[in-house]
């Protein structure tokens, strides 16, 4: 832990587990899905479809997807804005496996006809950890700058990518590769240490071995909030 | 930062000549890169929230989600106002406690410190310090680095989980952090904030997490108010320069042993304790939540 991790996030109440990190949760898969989304299937597990209800679980979710982070005063009436917002969405109490106990999988599509699949869990303290996205096994937390790089499983493609990264000053902090096969379809996450210039995911779009990349941005500044 | 060990926290502290916030709040500024003004100001800001939150908590206007909270703080604090606190510092720390509580509870913002479930503790005891002895803002902000620095070493250490550790883990911690940031914020040294911790961790070892129907309301409002009231003696003790015969670390990792050996029924499931008072079991089942297990709760882990 850090110190703003210790002493923080600003958040709506009641929980840090189940509100913060729920809706946490919700704005990743939201960012994954790369564009805002009209259909929604929300699978609850553990904890989360136990007591869920009495957090504002549900709400935060909904809240997330709609693009609020852990401190918007929009959560509570997150239901309301989602109808306005065209989203549909739905709840189910699901068996995940041998996940954390406060977990979701959140089944996204958009207008366009864009699908996204993500697999997260809430770990304490309003932290998020992805595990799952699109069926690639991957494990990577919300405390960075997080870009996603869906991409050919072949030689040369991580040096594109950074290449990329290099020209635009973004210093990698983690990265991860994971794929379904081999020479298959295959994901690349790239946490870095600042924010992410638009200009680079597009630039990222553009290269041969790249299928889509996705940012999921930081929190909102809770601070300058509402 | 990763610091694994109060007590070295509070010797690097003390070889720089630093009081303990002011060496976290460095240690951050030089590893995040933001530089001390950026990290100041943004835990300035972390302050103010807190401050809007026990305003909008004594205003006596939220009411949490449930019903079952709302307006209580404002009791206590209309009872200092008029003269009848049995102490003005503890009722002032009280009130505010209980204030942000009731904002939490009730689905407003509030700063998770460490968590939500005991966000009333630390700005309960920093904004009676400044209601009551006018200890400045700047002042009060360094001192949420002491509180930052242990409940980081806590969390590494021990647990800030309720689901963990039970309520020792997560009003426990924030007592001590709370606790520390009383001392520092004085102008207790390094090594007194590590004692004051060590006196509010003992004093709050074995809390159980027992929420009725598992919502952060009953009895998370007064055991905010508790932990306040924990950190202030805490607080107390290490500015007279009482040192605890045991190592501040041993205490921090005494508690989370106690956490572990908690039975799960305790350890924020609601299905023990309080939550399964005949008036738990009603409260749940009126308001349609998942009622406790009939019978013996499960021990196991």
């Amino acid at each position: 832990m850090r110190v703003f991790e210790v002493v923080g996030p600003v958040m709506v109440g009641p929980s840090s587990s189940h509100t913060a990190g729920a809706a946490r949760i919700g704005r990743a898969a939201r960012a994954v899905l790369g564009a805002p989304p009209t259909q929604a299937r929300i699978l609850l597990h553990g904890s989360f479809a136990a007591t869920g209800r009495g957090h504002g679980t549900d709400r935060a979710v909904v809240g997330g997807l709609l693009g609020f982070g852990p401190g918007d005063p929009r959560l509570r009436q997150s239901f309301a804005h989602a109808a306005a917002a065209g989203l549909q969405f739905s709840f189910e109490e699901a068996d995940l496996g041998a996940v954390h106990p406060n977990s979701a999988r959140i089944l996204l599509s958009g207008a366009a006809g864009q699908t996204a699949d993500v697999t997260a869990s809430s770990v304490g303290g309003g932290r998020a950890q992805i595990i799952d996205v699109d069926g690639f096994a991957l494990r990577f937390d919300l405390g960075r700058p997080t870009v996603l790089v869906y991409h050919a499983d072949r030689a040369g493609a991580v040096a594109d990518v950074a290449t990329v990264l290099a020209r635009h000053a973004v210093n990698i902090a983690a990265m991860q590769v994971a794929r379904k096969r081999r020479a298959g379809d295959a994901l690349m996450v790239i946490e870095s240490d600042g924010d992410l210039p638009v200009v680079a995911v597009a630039e990222l779009e553009r290269l041969a071995c790249v299928v889509a990349a996705r940012y999921v941005e930081a929190d909102p500044d809770p601070v300058e909030e509402g | 930062m990763s610091q694994a060990s109060l007590a070295n926290l509070v010797a690097q502290a003390q070889e720089r000549g630093l009081g303990l916030g002011r060496f976290v709040l460095e240690a951050e500024a030089a590893e995040s890169g933001d530089g001390p003004e950026r990290v100041e100001a943004r835990m300035a800001g972390m302050l103010a929230v807190m401050a809007r939150s026990a305003d909008e908590g004594l205003s006596g206007e939220a009411r949490s989600t449930s019903g079952m909270l709302g307006g209580d703080a404002r009791k206590v604090e209309a009872a200092r106002l008029a003269g009848r606190a049995l102490d003005d510092l503890l009722a002032a720390a009280t009130a505010r406690a209980m204030a942000v509580s009731e904002v939490n509870a009730a689905m407003g913002r509030i700063v998770a410190a460490p968590t939500a479930g005991a966000a009333g503790v630390v700005p309960g005891v920093l904004l009676a310090l400044e209601a009551v002895r006018g200890v400045p803002r700047d002042r009060l902000v360094t001192a949420m680095f002491a509180a930052a620095g242990v409940g980081e070493v806590i969390g590494e250490r021990a647990s800030v989980s309720g689901a963990e550790g039970g309520c020792q883990a997560e009003t426990g911690s924030a007592a001590a952090m709370a606790a520390a940031a009383a001392v520092d914020a004085l102008g207790g040294s390094p090594a007194a904030c590590a004692q004051a911790v060590a006196f509010a961790l003992q004093n709050l070892m074995g809390l159980v997490c027992d929420p009725i129907g598992g919502l952060v309301e009953v009895p998370c409002l007064g055991r905010n108010a508790g932990g306040a009231g924990a950190a202030l003696v805490a607080a107390q003790i290490a500015l007279a320069g009482v040192v605890h015969p045991v190592p501040v670390d041993e205490i921090i990792d005494t508690m989370g042993r106690v956490g572990r050996d908690l039975p799960v029924a305790l350890r924020e499931t609601g299905w023990g304790g309080i939550a399964v008072s005949p008036t738990g079991r009603a409260t749940a089942a009126r308001l349609g939540l998942a009622p406790p297990p009939e019978g013996e709760a499960p021990t196991a882990t």
